[in-house]
């Protein structure tokens, strides 16, 4: 099936949870909600499932208009953060809930719940109470238990978050051979750029009830449209500082001027905000025509590979993502070297006017 | 404030512990340094939470005493050992005022109000609090509540140690590196010692001087970020610390050669007869693809596009593994090599690092 929102909107009150969303998600594919808490992501998904309906908009399965239609006549399953399983049944049973109360026959049961055991390995444990389990395994039942009815859309809001770090690691390498295997619509919300980066599929961007942007997910982050998508996708935060371009010059918001090189050399003569990634700010020094800011060393983060670095340059914070440990004192002045051709640059409006799209990354 | 020493502490929540098995909280020797920033890191039931509960006073060990400075702490209740902890999730008087809140552990223990007032305003001043200091804390966001918890933490001046549990887990991506690099300048500013427990490594290792790395109720090692990432002292550590983890891989070594999957390796170090499971480690960071013929013959399973970098999920002859994929390099189908740094190849036996011998002209 294919599930498509049609300018969805969404209101309580005076309050705007949702405005002008228009998706289409096909059968088999993997779709990324990105953005902070109360973007609208679980909204999003709740009118996805029917559990609420939109005050706008449509929502079409397969071109029909099922937009009244509650959750209980839509195919649909959900996993939540919160680890939801029946404590006193096995895990066996807590997977053939669904199955038993849609009244399947005993072999068939048998034969779709050991499919869903072996797909998210829990074959050892099927004879176990849920509590008896660890929090990976307790979400993996999850996970089992929404596969086994087949549904055609699987919702997952935040899956991971109540896991330990390690476990999500494994996890999230795991999930999109099982999205893979089972040919549904997988939704899967996040907090965080690594994860959806990392799951791949399409991601949509989320910013105030606002879908800004939709598409392949290593193409949304390597070419946002503006701004807030390159925001929203960037961690450590994307860096931005301001310059004004006037001929082959651009005066930047440090007080400096450099050439107008790089993403500057087609654009046209005004202001622009300019973003680059953390990992794009070096403390080693580029050869030109990269731009050279003075900047002060407020915090350096060490995590033994890498270091990233707090630096005031100017009124901006930026973070330099830096291989190797650098042990910079608090207050030491450092210069920072940025390749021009490695940036983002976003008109007053904050839309993308020019970007070097295969160096931005 | 002061120095806490664990002297030989252990934990069994059973009455009547047997063997090693039974106990939470294996045996564990440690000096908190005056004013250090460290972190607990491990994952969920390691021992960290115990050993935490066991410093601040909510839990008294079966074995072991806790000293703070040199005073036997170990029968004292939470009220009487003067340390502030953090939770995961904010603990915020909902009707009071930002102000209200930051003062209320001082207030509670009779401070003058005009040292109060000078406190709550530097402890604001810290946390970006200072516009907010009037409005009810209700009516903010989790971030603002979370550093409303913080403060309150941080309010006294007088504490032996600062505990944190989790303390940004519930915190979006963006705000943890405001309020990490935050905590870092709070530390530097303020002179505490900050314990600060986690599962998650990069707030681990970003927080931290020293890293306690706990695993199955013991200390697997404690070291600075950089020495767990470049000497792993145990395989578990190896595999906590990066993302993807360590590649630990079953070998035999031989003097300063070791066979991985057939293939025979040059080591930079001579070991000696090795007795148990003998492995070999190497980073993903120090482990690279590179084209057919240049190294170990592999197998690429598929290459995943983490944004700033590409990591290879690899087989070598059955063998799994993570290898970095140069910037700009691509391959032709499946078939590729993967070229491993001698130096950073580290060898355990039964989980732990073996020295073994430098060879002349070896790294160290």
């Amino acid at each position: 099936m294919s599930l498509t929102l049609d300018s969805i909107g969404l209101t309580r009150g005076a309050q705007t949870l949702l405005a002008d969303i228009s998706l289409t998600l096909e059968r088999g594919s993997l779709n990324v909600l990105l953005g902070a808490t109360l973007a609208g992501k679980t909204s999003l998904m709740r009118l996805m499932a029917g559990l609420d309906a939109p005050s706008s908009g449509k929502v079409l399965v397969e071109g029909r208009d099922v937009t009244g239609l509650p959750v209980q006549k839509r195919n649909v399953a959900m996993v939540y953060q919160q680890f939801i399983n029946y404590p006193a049944l096995s895990v066996y049973e807590n997977i053939a809930s669904p199955l038993r109360v849609a009244g399947l026959p005993a072999n068939e049961i048998e034969a779709r719940v050991k499919s869903a055991a072996a797909l998210l390995r829990l074959e050892p444990y099927l004879q176990r109470k849920p509590l008896e389990l660890s929090g990976g395994q307790q979400q993996r039942t999850a996970i089992a238990r929404a596969l086994v009815k087949r549904a055609e859309l699987v919702l997952l809001d935040e899956p991971l978050a109540n896991l330990d770090y390690k476990l999500r690691e494994e996890l999230r390498e795991e999930l999109p051979r099982i999205f893979a295997e089972s040919g549904a619509i997988f939704v899967y919300a996040t907090t965080e750029p690594s994860e959806a980066l990392l799951l791949g599929g399409n991601t949509a961007t989320l910013f105030q009830g606002r879908v800004t942007q939709f598409g392949p997910t290593a193409q949304v982050y390597r070419q946002p449209h503006d701004l807030v998508t390159a925001q929203v996708f960037s961690d450590p935060p994307l860096n931005t500082l301001s310059g004004t371009k006037q001929g082959g010059e651009v005066r930047l918001s440090t007080g400096q001027s450099v050439p107008a090189t790089g993403a500057f050399t087609g654009v046209p003569d005004g202001a622009y905000t300019i973003g680059f990634r953390a990992h794009h700010l070096a403390l080693d020094a580029l050869p030109a025509p990269a731009i050279a800011l003075q900047a002060s060393v407020s915090v350096s983060e060490i995590t033994g590979s890498e270091s990233f670095v707090h630096l005031d340059v100017g009124e901006h914070r930026l973070i330099a993502l830096v291989p190797g440990v650098r042990r910079l004192e608090p207050g030491a002045s450092v210069t920072a070297w940025l390749d021009p051709a490695r940036i983002f640059l976003f008109d007053a409006a904050g839309r993308l006017a020019a970007t070097a799209p295969a160096k931005a990354a | 404030m002061a120095q806490i020493t664990l002297d030989k502490l252990a934990h069994s929540y059973k009455p009547d512990p047997q063997g090693p098995q039974d106990y939470a909280l294996r045996e564990v020797d440690h000096v908190w340094r005056q004013g250090g920033a460290y972190a607990l890191l491990g994952p969920s039931g390691c021992g960290k939470t115990t050993l935490l509960n066991i410093i601040s006073g909510l839990v008294v060990p079966t074995r072991g005493r806790i000293l703070f400075d040199d005073k036997d702490v170990t029968q004292l209740p939470t009220e009487a050992r003067n340390i502030a902890q953090v939770f995961q999730f904010p603990v915020v008087y909902d009707t009071m005022t930002v102000r209200e809140n930051l003062a209320f552990p001082l207030k509670n223990r009779g401070v003058p109000k005009a040292q109060i007032d000078v406190r709550v305003a530097e402890i604001a001043g810290l946390l970006d609090l200072t516009s907010a200091l009037d409005r009810k804390a209700s009516r903010l966001g989790a971030d603002a509540k979370q550093k409303i918890s913080l403060g309150r933490g941080l309010v006294r001046p007088d504490v032996a140690a600062i505990l944190f549990d989790e303390p940004l887990t519930v915190i979006d991506p963006h705000l943890k590196w405001q309020l990490r690099s935050m905590l870092k300048e709070l530390h530097r500013k303020l002179d505490l010692t900050m314990i600060y427990v986690t599962h998650d490594q990069t707030e681990a290792l970003t927080f931290a001087d020293t890293v306690v790395v706990m695993h199955d109720g013991g200390v697997v090692q404690t070291g600075t970020p950089e020495e767990l990432f470049q000497h792993p002292a145990h395989t578990f550590v190896g595999h906590f610390i990066g993302s993807p983890g360590m590649n630990v891989l079953p070998c035999k070594v031989e003097g300063a050669r070791a066979n991985l999957a057939g293939q025979e390796i040059a080591l930079v170090r001579h070991y000696p007869a090795l007795a148990g499971k003998v492995e070999l480690g190497i980073r993903p960071e120090y482990a690279t693809l590179a084209p057919r013929g240049a190294g170990l013959p592999v197998r690429i399973a598929r290459i995943d596009d983490i944004g700033r970098a590409r990591i290879a999920r690899i087989e070598l002859d059955g063998l799994k593994l993570a290898a970095s994929v140069p910037e700009g390099a691509s391959f032709d189908g499946d078939q590729a090599a993967l070229a491993l740094q001698a130096g950073q190849i580290h060898i355990y036996s039964d989980g732990h690092l073996v020295k073994g011998q430098a060879l002349p002209g070896g790294q160290p």
